[in-house]
């Protein structure tokens, strides 16, 4: 089912992603990861979902205009990732990088699962992709996250609060069922994905502390040192 | 009137038993008169009372314009490639050819996934794969390809535009320095990977080789066959013996 990877060489990089709810602390959690391994010296990269130059101005313009369906909201998305796929992590990949991505393509499964793509289609559709060697899951009460984005936040984005799923009028209320949607599914991946479970209710630097034992556990960390430093 | 399905796993919330329409496909490379034929056929259809839709590559509101501007720059890997154009293709078939169908239109496609897989699969795209990304899409009514020699297609191409397009060339591929190597190399792979494609998705491969209004008559006569299995047009005694005289 993993057709393209076995074109794939040599990819020595290691893989790391984080997923959760928006809220769940995941990118305040990556980026410390970030910043120890900068600050320590090792070849790391960060990359974050919806960000490709390349795509990003029709995305931008469908959810203006309201133009997505979910297939073309989930190939837009997935048109994205591949660009920063084909063009960023796989060359960082080949060239030995720890790549640090906030969302992997599980958002995506998440997301456009709830919105009623076909499981089965989206696996397929991403089945061009390395899996990560590490994903940690931000597991918060649904509550808690969305706490933390309304009330952090004036006004919710149309498709953010899942508007065009029709659940709700009120963007506030839409958001809360579309994230209790999103959440269900995540959990649903968890094992099928071998997510590793963070409580995403402990303390900052608690969390931090275990992401970076786990880490440093399953990376063989001075592999990946640049070798022009000390 | 058979129902139409999907090529694979198809879209979330379509039902397709009450498309009424016809698909009809005209796949061919640039060169290979396909868009003259649509046009003609267009005209055609609407002279004797069926309405008519052209959808072509590219021409998506979501993302037609900024696919373009794409193209332009050269900076497409292939995966990415293969996911904007099937994003543009998505568009179209959900707010185009699929009302369009459901309201009894006979929808004329200037190009399918037909080119977009060949093209994919020349570039060394798994094929496996990206028949699975197209599984969302409709199966034809018909699919008639327009087969010109490579030879053929740029001496047309050159007398039309003067130059030969970067990626009807292949140039992204580059299997030489010399663009008219490139293109007619390219276009035979194009040519052998529908000749394969051929006999799964059963295509009706047309010589384009042949005077224009010799290969009208032909997609005429073939697309009137079609168009027998459908209830008459509104203008239905006007038109029948028209096409009655024109399918024969």
């Amino acid at each position: 089912m993993i057709p393209h990877k076995q074109s794939v060489k040599d990819t020595p990089g290691k893989l790391i992603a984080v997923e959760g709810l928006d809220g769940s602390g995941k990118s305040t959690q990556i980026y410390l990861v970030k910043r120890w391994l900068e600050l320590e010296g090792y070849k790391v990269a960060f990359t974050e979902w919806n960000s490709s130059v390349l795509v990003k101005e029709a995305t931008k313009k469908g959810k203006k205009r309201k133009l997505l369906t979910p297939t073309t909201f989930s190939l837009i998305h997935c048109t994205d990732f591949a660009d920063r796929y084909e063009r960023q992590i796989l060359p960082l990949m080949r060239a030995g990088y720890i790549v640090l991505a906030d969302r992997f393509m599980f958002t995506a499964f998440a997301r456009d699962g709830v919105r009623g793509c076909d499981p089965a289609w989206l696996r397929k559709l991403y089945s061009f992709v390395l899996q990560p060697d590490i994903t940690f899951f931000f597991k918060v009460p649904v509550e808690t996250a969305v706490g933390r984005i309304l009330s952090g936040r004036p006004e919710l984005k149309y498709h953010e609060a899942g508007l065009d799923l029709g659940l709700s009028t009120d963007p506030e209320e839409s958001f809360k069922i579309f994230q209790g949607r999103i959440y269900e599914e995540y959990l649903k991946m968890a094992k099928e994905f071998s997510f590793t479970m963070v409580d995403g209710s402990e303390s900052p630097n608690v969390q931090q502390e275990k992401l970076r034992k786990i880490i440093a556990k399953k990376i063989d960390l001075p592999k990946y040192k640049w070798r022009d430093r000390k | 009137m058979s129902a139409k399905r999907f090529f694979g796993l198809g879209l979330p919330n379509v039902d397709t038993s009450d498309l009424k329409g016809k698909l009809i496909v005209i796949e061919g490379s640039d060169g290979s008169g396909r868009s003259t034929q649509i046009g003609i056929l267009s005209d055609w259809l609407e002279r004797i009372g069926y309405p008519t839709l052209t959808v072509g590559l590219k021409r998506s509101t979501l993302v037609g314009e900024e696919l373009d501007r794409a193209k332009q720059g050269n900076i497409m890997s292939p995966i990415t490639h293969c996911l904007f154009y099937a994003t543009d293709f998505a568009d179209q078939l959900e707010n185009r050819i699929i009302p369009a169908l459901r309201s009894g239109f006979i929808v004329l496609a200037d190009r399918y996934i037909y080119t977009l897989m060949a093209r994919e699969i020349v570039r060394g795209t798994n094929p496996e794969w990206t028949k699975d990304v197209y599984g969302i899409a409709l199966v034809p009514d018909a699919v008639f390809y327009l087969q010109v020699p490579p030879k053929v297609l740029a001496e047309r191409t050159l007398r039309k535009n003067l130059v030969l397009d970067y990626w009807e060339s292949g140039m992204d591929i580059r299997h030489s320095g010399d663009m008219y190597d490139c293109f007619i190399k390219y276009q035979s792979r194009i040519q052998q990977t529908f000749n394969a494609m051929q006999s799964i998705y059963g295509f009706q491969i047309i010589n384009g080789n042949r005077l224009q209004r010799t290969i009208t008559n032909e997609l005429e006569a073939k697309i009137g066959e079609i168009l027998r299995t459908m209830p008459p047009p509104a203008a239905a005694s006007a038109a029948s013996p028209e096409l009655a005289k024109e399918t024969k």
